[in-house]
């Protein structure tokens, strides 16, 4: 990994271990593993992150002992396991609120290894991986949601499926494929069950890859500088594994208040109504954390150009280390980049805006006018101000960052890490 | 691989093996093996397409005297609804006349049928798959622009004649295969 | 017999066939938005201490089985929840519902369908508390035909499953009253709404299926004698029956059975918050202590 290691087994058995398969070995250099010395709080999301993800495996793998994968039975024994298995209702409200904190917490880690600039050289292969983690997790996630075959559950499924179907020549007979049948029934429920199942612990091995690749290479910090010496760096136990312990308890108090106090804030109502296949729910909206690609897809009103914009929203943050020209890793030195930064992020949140409200509706007023006798609101609509959005998420790739690493004027950086926290920069 | 070769070339008893005849035999080797994965992979990945008994789900009959003017029924047919209406003279005005409107799919109205028993169109009985063609919601009846179907999920209108008039959906409501079993009764499927 | 049925489910299928044209024709025609408003109500339930009214969700039950039971089902629910731990019967003399006097005799007012064991054909008993609450209808073509095309919604999580929950289902209660003016005189000509329907501005198109389910009186509320806590006993005197107060303790009633491990939900989830309150305390402390020779 990094570094020589620094492991000297103690006793006899685990020297005899240690010759035969160095796991402590492994392990101990895993923890010794020298951190910069100047992470902050934002770092501490890797740890939140595994923890997440052993939280919905755990959960997951005990509600799959009661649920029952059928459109005859899966909403009875979701209601079942809420009901009357013992503290099933926590298992499944763990289950539920637990993938919007991971989603919270995987959105908090992007947008800070895009503010300091962790997907440039040499941790290229780091974003991508995690690129690939965060694909993997959609899937999951929409897999889920299908499961207790509730409307929204059916709905978000046709149209989701719907999306394969605007494929060109074979769309359709791929449509077809994926569902098992016309449409969605119960051939698309089991093996979405089947995959929503295996999908986690492939996210669990790339996660591992994600972790190696890191370790390979080492952390990125705060001011985006390589560590120089060892004064620059911190053994990963017991500094780190602290603070992200301290970081993770706190996390889980948010975590905890949704679980306990608001277990169906972050879901809709229509999902308490079995899946009916001649009904569509009025307002087909998805969980939160789609909201802004639901935007993106809308933004358009072309089926295929839509699709193809959405999956490019993804699509361009695999290519975005080689876009970014600047040779400044952290945004803290550089002042434009930075700014362009912050409108990004307020453009995702307003694209999450568009996602969740009809496209014709009003998003902001202007006025009002008469018409046929009636007082009507006129200014922008939501599906506008997606496209702008959509726009401007795209243009913060390309070209606006690429551009800056040519035009922007970035601040001094600081020698070393050590240097700069000694005059409080770091 | 460049290892093995040299020393299959000094082969003790000397005598030196063809060399394109060995690259043959691995290339053989190589694609024999690709093909067994192959066949192994055929069937994997064909078992998830629609299976026996969901493919002859088949066909239902439908009564469609039993629909009034202006009025639909929904009838469910491999799981999705189909849309039977009787519309009025109106409606079927709007639709003929919109033949020669700019379609975004061009289709006449009266190609939207299927013959009667008579061998005759019968403009009254409409019957489409009521799935919006862009994502597959269900449109709702007399609402949108053309007061026609109105798809709530991203405001598609269609006309009268269910052709996609406005909004994101490429195509005009399908037309499933169906046949008149009398003057009364159609099949579809 | 058989024949008959068959007839019967044909034409209760026909019936609702158009019963479901009938209501999007309805939509469309009152589609007129009205300025009703939906107030929210200060429920016992809300709120991080938030526990149901024992006494509001036995009278709720009353209500539900006196009057929405005649087309509404509670498909999730069986009588036992009734008697268990956060119900509105629970007794913690017989913790097994089971054995709950109060949850046997409720389950023994309703007929349940079984098979006679010996012959084989279907009968009705008097139901056990580990029965479910029975399904009113047969099938939906059957519950759509014995409510002019329309379908009454089962009402195990019906505050979960709408907009606004309990707040909803209160105000679609309340605000049954006579089609306003405007409403039946818009654009000029006097509007029939279609036969079946009722107005209430509550409901989304303000034209709903249902006729308002509850009047003043409709049900009997029963005074409730509770010990006192000192070998005496104490009366409860009932409400009076007014809708508001039915609506609000069926209301109630509904929420409770949407959610019936509310109350241990919340209580688990204060300790749940303390631990985490001291344990993110020790976190920061140890962080700290280790920390404290390391300039950062």
């Amino acid at each position: 990994m990094h570094g020589p290691s620094t492991y000297e087994p103690k006793y006899a058995a685990s020297r005899w271990l240690d010759k035969r398969l160095p796991i402590i070995r492994m392990g101990a250099d895993f923890m010794a593993f020298p951190s910069p010395r100047n992470l902050n709080y934002w770092y501490a999301f890797g740890a939140i992150l595994t923890m997440c993800l052993i939280v919905q495996i755990l959960s997951g793998v005990i509600l799959a002992m009661h649920y029952v994968p059928t459109v005859d039975g899966a909403f009875d024994s979701v209601q079942r396991i809420k009901r009357d298995v013992p503290y099933g209702w926590l298992i499944q409200s763990m289950h539920a609120t637990g993938a919007s904190m991971f989603f919270l917490a995987v959105y908090i880690h992007m947008f800070r290894g895009l503010f300091y600039g962790s997907y440039k050289a040499p941790r290229e292969l780091v974003w991508i991986l995690g690129c690939v983690i965060y694909l993997i997790m959609m899937a999951t996630g929409f897999l889920g949601y299908t499961l207790p075959w509730g409307q929204m559950s059916f709905w978000g499924a046709t149209v989701i499926t719907g999306f394969f179907g605007a494929i060109p020549v074979v769309g359709e007979s791929l449509q077809q494929w994926l569902l098992g049948g016309y449409s969605v029934g119960n051939p698309t429920l089991q093996r979405f069950f089947s995959l929503h199942y295996l999908l986690p612990f492939v996210i669990a091995a790339i996660v591992g890859l994600h972790v190696w690749a890191i370790h390979h290479v080492g952390q990125n910090n705060p001011i985006g500088i390589t560590e120089k010496s060892k004064k620059d760096t911190l053994s990963f136990h017991p500094y780190y594994t602290m603070k992200d312990g301290f970081a993770v308890a706190v996390f889980l108090l948010i975590f905890a208040f949704f679980m306990f106090y608001l277990p169906d804030a972050l879901g809709h109502a229509d999902n308490y109504q079995r899946a009916n296949p001649l009904v569509t729910p009025p307002h087909i909206v998805p969980e939160w954390y789609y909201l802004p690609f639901y935007a993106i897809l809308r933004a358009v009103p072309d089926k295929l150009a839509g699709i193809l914009l959405m999956v490019g929203a993804i699509g361009i943050l695999f290519v975005l280390p080689w876009l970014d020209t600047s040779k400044v890793r952290s945004m803290r030195f550089r002042p434009v980049a930075r700014v362009f930064f912050i409108i990004f992020v307020i453009m995702c949140f307003i694209l999450g805006w568009c996602g969740a409200r009809a496209p014709d509706d009003i998003a902001i007023k202007i006025g009002e006018k008469m018409v046929d006798g009636e007082s009507v609101a006129y200014g922008m609509k939501f599906v506008t101000l997606s496209r702008i959005a959509t726009i401007y998420y795209f243009a913060y790739f390309f070209p606006i960052l690429p551009l800056l690493g040519f035009v922007e004027k970035t601040k001094e950086l600081p020698e070393s890490i050590t240097k700069a926290i000694h005059e409080g920069t770091a | 691989m460049s290892d093995t070769h040299t020393q299959e070339n000094t082969h003790e008893d000397g005598h030196s093996e063809d060399p394109s005849r060995r690259d043959f035999i691995y290339i053989a080797t190589g694609a024999a093996a690709a093909v067994g994965a192959g066949s192994v992979a055929w069937p994997l990945v064909s078992q998830m397409g629609a299976a026996a008994d969901t493919r002859a789900a088949g066909s239902i009959e439908i009564d469609i005297s039993k629909v009034a003017e202006g009025q639909q029924i929904k009838a469910l047919w491999r799981g999705k609804p189909v849309f039977v209406r009787h519309r009025t003279a109106a409606e079927i005005a709007a639709a003929e006349a919109d033949d020669a409107a700019d379609l975004i799919d061009p289709q006449a109205d009266a190609d939207r049928f299927v013959p009667t028993p008579e061998g005759n169109i019968n403009p009254a009985i409409l019957v489409m798959v009521g799935v919006c063609t862009h994502f597959g919601c269900i449109p709702v009846g007399e609402a949108g622009d053309f007061n026609g179907w109105y798809c709530p999920c991203h405001g598609s209108h269609y006309d009268t004649s269910g052709r996609i008039r406005k909004g994101p959906a490429p195509k005009n409501l399908e037309i499933p295969t169906y046949s008149y079993v009398s003057d009364s009764v159609i099949k579809v499927g | 017999m058989a024949n008959r049925l068959t007839k019967t489910l044909i034409g209760a299928a026909l019936i609702g066939l158009s019963g479901l044209s009938l209501g999007t024709v309805a939509m469309a025609a009152g589609g007129g938005k009205s300025d009703h408003k939906m107030e929210h109500q200060d429920w016992g339930f809300n709120g991080m201490f938030g526990t149901y009214d024992r006494l509001a969700v036995q009278r709720g039950y009353q209500v539900y089985r006196e009057v929405c039971a005649a087309c509404h089902a509670l498909e999730h629910l069986s009588f036992r929840h009734l008697g268990e731990k956060g119900g509105p019967y629970y007794n913690p003399k017989t913790p097994n519902p089971n054995d709950n006097v109060e949850v046997k005799a409720l389950a023994n007012d309703w007929l349940i369908p079984d098979i006679d064991g010996e012959t084989g054909d279907p009968i009705e008993r008097p139901g056990i508390p580990a029965d479910k609450f029975p399904d009113i209808y047969p099938n939906e073509p059957a519950a759509r035909a014995s409510n002019g095309g329309a379908l009454p919604p089962d009402l195990s999580v019906i505050t979960k499953a709408r907009t606004g929950g309990a707040d909803y289902i209160y105000d679609l209660l309340v605000s049954y009253k006579d089609m306003p003016h405007e409403y039946k005189m818009k654009d000029g000509v006097e509007y029939e709404m279609p036969i079946g329907m009722n107005y209430n501005p509550a409901f989304e198109g303000s034209e709903i299926a249902m006729a308002a389910p509850l009047v003043d009186d409709i049900i009997e509320y029963a005074s409730i004698t509770v010990s006192d806590g000192h070998g005496g006993t104490e009366t409860i005197e009932a409400p009076a029956a007014t809708v508001e107060q039915l609506s609000r303790d069926v209301t109630e009633f509904l929420a409770w059975a949407g959610d019936p491990k509310m109350e241990v939900r919340k209580k688990i989830g204060f300790s749940v918050f303390l631990f985490l309150f001291i344990f993110s305390a020790l976190m920061f402390a140890t962080y700290k202590n280790i920390w404290r020779d390391v300039e950062h």
